[in-house]
């Protein structure tokens, strides 16, 4: 017989949303302007940009891998998709898909340095990190790219939606997140990454090409760093080359909080996007109660630390 | 000399590691409808033999055959497709995914229609259904298959691996070590397990260091010692003590009497 | 063979010898430490010093950390350079604390050390200081906005740096100092926020931080119509923000910088105005200390302004301004 607590979620995957929904009711108790459609919708385009970054960090640390590029090769993708557009006056469409490509391509890197020369995710990925610095501040010669293309920046058009301003770029994010849900539940590809994380001896022995896996999940986490490039331009109106140096960990940060086990095999992807906005709605509540920043950073810290608390014990207890 | 049919034979396998060499000229032979337990000391080829039976390994000479037909396997998954499946010692489970799950793992069952074939939907009322009636099949009593591997004991999640062998098994299950580090019930719900697979018809290949289970289960017993086959023995027909002396070469085996020797 | 080797060791013997004689009779060594080397306003200094040091005929060495707050990167560069024979270091710190043991230990070699832009903590740790003075850049923005405000009660949002920053607070507290407002003084490293103040949120000097702690303000304070920022990145956020809500033509919004993106926003209207400051000027008032100290063996100390000017594209009376081509003329960065 089924107990009610053997139909739900494990807690891990809960966390992320009962965390969400406690703060969403501290800040609309405390502050008058939080619960609003305006304020809200607000928040959800204010997290865009890291909301897809974590797409693609989620599927990493789903085979237990962890990626520290993520941010740095998100601002090289909008660094070339401006400058090309600016300088080539390529239209916007090739611009982006060569900004995604190149985005891409460093995922392919960091997947082949993954899976040929077996080098841990942290060491290569921290390898590509500088590169993706260096090669961005060395392109875009440390200035701001101003001359894009309004098509480049439609995204972050918004569009009224029953009180409150939605872009089309949030559209994009959660479109994606469904997308890549239902690919993880109810493919065979999608099992695979789950089963290469939990446990990669097992996958090759039964046959699963498992180093395909593991170079396919980079290059698809590439794919989505570039796609956040171009709502980071969007968003901001312009190629910053100096971008995205939180975002590596502000990613990571949201797949930890979203229930995703750093040690692979677990996690629910819809966690992540309740653990990016999770951090959009401390940095907005403790904005309008007149807080600190610094209190923003410590209840993040606290909650990761209880996130990663609670993925331990849960996982001990199903031994 | 044997005349039944064998399901699988080999003859001179010679397998060299560098200076090593693990298989010098080893014979196998496996009927049809039996338990054949493969025992010897560490380092008397026992782990290499079964590589080369399995496909994890290629043996530099000798010949193997399946049903009759040389066979020559490059990879795991040629023995796989040729229908010998293989239970490692470790299993080879994703402890995070459910039963359901790890029974078809690397084998899933696709939707029918546009959804399976062209964004690979898979069907798991489907693959749910069937693990459901192949555990029942061999009686395995685990309560749910939507349950995690990581929730079974020990025993039970051996049940799996081998219930998964035996589900698409077609020629022979290889089980490596399958009662190692189980305790006494659990192991003699695991062998009792062994015993309806080959009972399903599916010759079973067992190696084990575990005598008492040997003798317990097995129809015959392979002997390895120094890369070769040193003999095959009727446990029924033989003690423990005996057999362990024929291994590690105290007894050498032309010294037994005739009806300890099998056939 | 053994006439080769007697000629080889003369060789030798000479080397050493025109090498000791050329750093003997030679040109002052001096060394510049910024926090970066691709930060335009770094470059800037970096051509500052360099071309200093060639009128001066003194050989500048340089070097930089990896990022802001790599400190290691910038004590083994310090250590380097000494090794070379640098008799003055500039440094622009990047852990003000962290910095200061290998400080003492240069300078009980004989090193003297100079911080340009950012002080140590303590100040004096160092020599001498030759930067901004941040608090006066934040007078000077505070000064124009009040005048820029014409009489209309103020409802300010403050887009500061980062909690505990020296910089943040004084260009804060100098600007609300500026337009008359209850504050802190200089050494104060705390916000002050007088009523007027209806919203302070962190930008981390980014622009889309920027944009999102000016976002997140105008939900709390929709009628805000003075924005204080600390850098000109974060200006350009706040711009995008106000625009984005239809308001950008009521809200004046006033930085600290100079450098040539900024000024052009200047020009372009999305900032007020700007304080101007002039990291070539620092470098090369080092450069040229460096060359006073090895040429005389006398030091430099103390705090240098190395000053700071108004840029704002339509002056306001009673405040003191350059128009936006000077404050292109002499800006850092790209042009």
């Amino acid at each position: 017989m089924d107990t009610l607590k053997d139909k739900l979620p494990p807690i891990s995957q809960l966390g992320p949303f009962i965390a969400l929904l406690i703060a969403c009711i501290f800040f609309a108790l405390t502050t008058d302007r939080f619960f609003s459609a305006e304020n809200l919708s607000l928040i959800l385009q204010q997290v865009m940009v890291v909301g897809v970054i974590a797409i693609g960090q989620t599927l990493i640390i789903l085979t237990a891998g962890i990626d520290l590029s993520c941010g740095m090769v998100m601002a090289l993708g909008s660094i070339v998709m401006t400058k090309f557009a600016a300088d080539f006056g390529l239209p916007t469409v090739l611009a982006v898909l060569c900004g995604i490509a190149v985005t891409a391509l460093f995922g392919f890197i960091n997947g082949l340095l993954v899976t040929t020369i077996k080098l841990p995710p942290f060491i290569v990925t921290l390898g590509t990190f500088n590169v993706a610095f260096a090669i961005t501040q060395l392109y875009s010669q440390a200035q701001t790219v101003t001359e894009v293309p309004d098509a480049m920046t439609w995204l972050g058009n918004t569009f009224a939606l029953g009180g409150g301003a939605v872009s089309y770029g949030v559209v994009l994010m959660l479109i994606l997140y469904l997308i890549v849900w239902l690919w993880l539940r109810e493919t065979g590809a999608g099992r695979h990454v789950y089963a290469v994380g939990n446990n990669p001896e097992a996958t090759r022995l039964v046959g699963i090409p498992t180093e395909r896996v593991l170079l396919g999940v980079y290059v698809l986490a590439g794919f989505f760093y570039g796609v956040a490039s171009l709502l980071s331009v969007a968003r901001t109106g312009v190629g910053d080359p100096n971008a995205g140096q939180t975002e590596n960990l502000d990613a990571i940060t949201a797949v930890v909080l979203g229930g995703t086990s750093l040690f692979g095999g677990r996690g629910v992807i819809l966690g992540s996007l309740a653990g990016a906005v999770v951090v959009g709605v401390l940095r907005n509540g403790l904005t309008l109660m007149g807080v600190s920043s610094v209190y923003q950073v410590l209840v993040t810290g606290i909650l990761v630390i209880l996130a990663v608390s609670v993925d331990q014990l849960s996982r001990k207890s199903a031994r | 000399m044997s005349t039944v049919p064998l399901v699988m034979e080999a003859k001179g396998l010679v397998k060299r590691f560098g200076q090593v060499t693990a298989l010098d000229g080893a014979d196998f032979e496996l009927r049809p409808g039996e338990i054949l337990a493969v025992i010897g000391d560490n380092g008397a080829g026992k782990s290499s033999l079964i590589k080369c039976l399995s496909g994890a390994s290629i043996p530099n000479e000798g010949q193997i055959w399946l049903d009759g037909k040389e066979i020559h396997f490059k990879n795991p998954m040629d023995a796989r497709r040729a229908g010998i499946e293989t239970v490692y010692q470790d299993l080879a489970v994703a402890p995070a995914m459910t039963i359901a799950e790890n029974l078809f793992l690397g084998r899933e069952v696709r939707r029918s229609g546009f959804l399976g074939q062209f964004l690979g939907a898979l069907d798991k009322k489907k693959m749910l259904e069937e693990s459901v009636a192949r555990m029942a099949e061999l009686k395995v009593g685990i309560r749910s298959m939507t349950q995690a591997v990581e929730t079974l004991s020990g025993g039970q999640r051996q049940c799996v691996a081998v219930g998964r062998a035996a589900a698409f098994a077609q020629h022979v299950v290889i089980m490596d070590e399958p009662t190692a580090a189980l305790g006494v019930k659990e192991g003699n719900m695991v062998l009792e397990l062994i015993r309806r697979v080959r009972d399903r018809g599916l010759p079973v290949v067992l190696i084990s260091h575990n005598m008492p289970h040997v003798f317990e289960v097995a129809d015959r017993i392979h002997v390895a010692r120094l890369g070769k086959r040193a003999a095959i023995l009727n446990p029924k027909k033989i003690s423990m003590s005996d057999t362990v002396a024929v291994m590690t070469g105290a007894l050498p085996p032309d010294k037994l009497p005739p009806e300890s020797l099998a056939h | 063979m053994q006439r080769n080797l007697v000629a080889m060791a003369a060789a030798i013997a000479a080397l050493f010898a025109t090498a000791g004689s050329t750093l003997a009779a030679g040109e002052p060594v001096i060394g510049l430490i910024t926090k970066t080397e691709t930060n335009p306003f770094f470059v800037k200094m970096k051509e500052g010093a360099a071309a200093e040091a060639k009128a001066k005929g003194a050989k500048l060495l340089s070097g930089a950390g990896k990022a802001d707050g790599d400190n290691a990167g910038q004590v083994t560069a310090m250590e380097n350079m000494i090794a070379a024979g640098a008799k003055t270091i500039l440094i622009t710190p990047s852990d003000s604390k962290a910095i200061i043991p290998a400080i003492k230990k240069a300078q009980e070699k004989g090193v003297m050390i100079i911080a340009l832009d950012s002080p140590t903590d303590p100040e004096d740790a160092t020599d001498a200081l030759f930067a901004t003075d941040n608090y006066q850049a934040g007078v000077l923005i505070g000064e124009y906005a009040k005048a820029a405000l014409g009489g209309k009660p103020a409802k300010i949002v403050t887009l500061d740096l980062f909690p505990g920053h020296p910089v943040g607070a004084q260009r804060h507290n100098g600007f609300l100092k500026g337009f008359g407002l209850q504050s802190n003084d200089k050494k104060n490293n705390e916000l002050a926020k007088p009523a007027e103040v209806v919203c302070s949120a962190d930008s981390y000097g980014d622009r889309a931080k920027g944009q999102t702690a000016m976002e997140n303000c105008l939900q709390k304070a929709p009628d805000v119509n003075l924005v204080y920022t600390i850098n000109e990145p974060a200006a350009a956020g706040a711009y995008n923000a106000l625009k984005k809500a239809g308001k950008e033509k009521n809200v004046i919004i006033v930085s600290v910088d100079g450098g040539c993106e900024g000024v052009e926003n200047v020009g372009k209207g999305v900032i007020a105005a700007t304080s101007q400051q002039y990291p070539l000027k620092m470098a090369s008032m080092g450069v040229a200390a460096g060359v006073d100290y090895a040429k005389t063996g006398k030091k430099v100390s103390g705090y240098t302004d190395t000053g700071v000017a108004l840029i704002a594209a339509k002056p306001v009376p009673g405040v003191e301004s350059m128009d936006v081509k000077k404050g292109a003329s002499l800006c850092w960065g790209k042009k």
